[in-house]
């Protein structure tokens, strides 16, 4: 008998878990809290990239916050008319997209020099992206210590073989955002898993059910108005975005990592940076700077294209968005059945030698 | 317990932070921009990362790799992940020179 599941069912090629037998295995092969590979960069030049200002996030965050106002005034303005359209799917992309490199970006404490204006955008785009901010800092720690090493990473986004049913049905968020929700009930009820357990010290654990609680008790009061005034326009404005904005997340953000090596100690050859219009970067605040801002976590969003220029003889070649997932497609469709395979990045002449890890043949 | 000539304090930029390893230690030692000098352990107490590779902002030092920070004054955490405080060393100018006291010195 055909199991019409079958596609939607997960079967990693390798345990990804964090509390499995890859995680000793990470450890014995000394690929844990191991030292990067890293571009020199003059400690004057790093010290003036690292600075930080509150100007130009003040300025970024006021336009964002302004846009969403203006586009969510219009869709409220037009609803019911085909005309609210285009404002929804701007409002959709400045909250369901925008909102993961704010997360991002105010996580790492960069974005402004005064530190609580980081922490007041980390709760709200924390809220936006349906995600618990406790668990997910300490998550993102992990990520950044040991990228894509597999039985330590948490943040492996594109396991292999890639799930590209489970990811077209991402692209309304129909399976990201009801998952979400699952988690911070979980969380509210005190509940974590063995993963989270593992990168999430134990006295953080009881804020993260607090944080979950009152993070459900706002989308239940949507959902709540949503009966009372007998409309969806209060979903359309709070928490459903992240399902009907999440698309241009995945085209901008899934070759953050996707078809790169694994277990690597070299940014280089597990992040990729693409090239994208000034636009895209203002809505994805210059992440796709990626393997600058792995190397450098320091570097605020701002300065990362003067870091790009700074350490671009020492990386892959950079490309555009439609050059990367030209590469990349055809990797993914490949990887479904051929789990080894992967995009060896290819380092230009005179660049330092790659740091490769002990199973970087997998 | 001895003072230890560690570097001369011109090889610290004001605002910044150098790594000096001593007796099979690693140290970072600190010049804030009011040329005041101070030393803390070397290696940030959250994944043993050198410290002299973050940023000094005031008397904040935030480590290079995850972004947590300590105040160099006392050690204690400012930002997570951090949590844990860093140990702190006096510290004395003599000469143009930095003098640490360490009280385990092995002599």
């Amino acid at each position: 008998m055909i199991d019409i599941l079958a596609p939607l069912k997960f079967k990693p090629s390798r345990n990804y878990s964090l509390t499995g037998p890859e995680r000793q295995r990470a450890f014995d092969d000394g690929l844990a809290n191991a030292e990067w590979y890293q571009t020199h960069v003059d400690r004057k030049l790093l010290k003036e990239l690292m600075k930080r200002k509150d100007g130009p996030a003040l300025r970024d965050t006021a336009i964002w916050l302004g846009l969403l106002v203006l586009t969510g005034m219009g869709g409220i303005y037009f609803w019911g008319s085909w005309w609210a359209l285009p404002f929804f799917v701007a409002y959709g992309i400045l909250y369901g997209t925008s909102s993961d490199s704010r997360w991002h970006e105010s996580l790492h404490g960069t974005p402004f020099k005064t530190d609580w204006m980081n922490n007041a955008l980390y709760q709200l785009s924390s809220f936006m992206q349906i995600w618990n901010p406790v668990i997910w800092r300490w998550s993102h720690m992990r990520h950044h210590t040991d990228t894509t090493i597999v039985g330590r990473d948490p943040e492996i986004g594109t396991m292999r073989p890639p799930q590209m049913i489970l990811m077209a049905l991402n692209i309304i968020g129909l399976t990201s955002v009801p998952r979400n929700l699952l988690i911070l009930i979980r969380h509210a009820l005190g509940r974590f898993t063995s993963d989270e357990r593992d990168f999430t010290p134990k006295s953080e654990l009881s804020k993260a059910a607090q944080v979950a609680r009152v993070h459900i008790a706002i989308h239940a009061a949507v959902v709540v108005s949503c009966f009372y005034w007998g409309t969806i326009l209060p979903a359309m404005l709070i928490g459903l975005p992240r399902a009907y904005g999440v698309w241009f997340l995945l085209v901008i953000g899934l070759p953050q990592h996707a078809g790169l090596a694994e277990d690597v100690l070299d940014h280089r050859l597990n992040s990729r940076t693409i090239l994208l219009p000034l636009p895209i970067r203002f809505i994805y605040w210059n992440m796709n700077y990626h393997v600058e801002h792995h190397m450098f976590p320091m570097v605020p969003y701002h300065a990362l294209p003067r870091l790009h220029e700074a350490i671009k003889q020492d990386c892959p070649e950079a490309k555009g968005l439609w050059a990367t997932w030209g590469q990349l497609l055809p990797v993914m469709i490949r990887q479904i059945r051929d789990h080894k395979y992967y995009i060896h990045q290819e380092l230009p002449p005179g660049a330092g030698a790659p740091k490769l890890g002990p199973r970087a043949a997998h | 317990m001895p003072w230890i000539v560690a570097v001369s304090a011109d090889d610290i930029e004001p605002e910044d932070v150098i790594r000096w390893d001593h007796g099979g230690q690693t140290y970072a030692l600190y010049r804030t921009l009011d040329d005041t000098y101070f030393c803390t352990d070397g290696l940030c107490t959250h994944e043993q990362v050198h410290l002299a590779d973050g940023l000094l902002q005031g008397h904040l030092i935030e480590c290079s790799k995850h972004n947590g920070r300590f105040d160099i004054r006392d050690g204690a955490p400012k930002r997570p992940p951090v949590c844990e405080a860093l140990k702190t060393y006096p510290v004395r100018l003599a000469g143009g020179q930095v003098l640490i006291d360490l009280p385990e010195y092995p002599g």
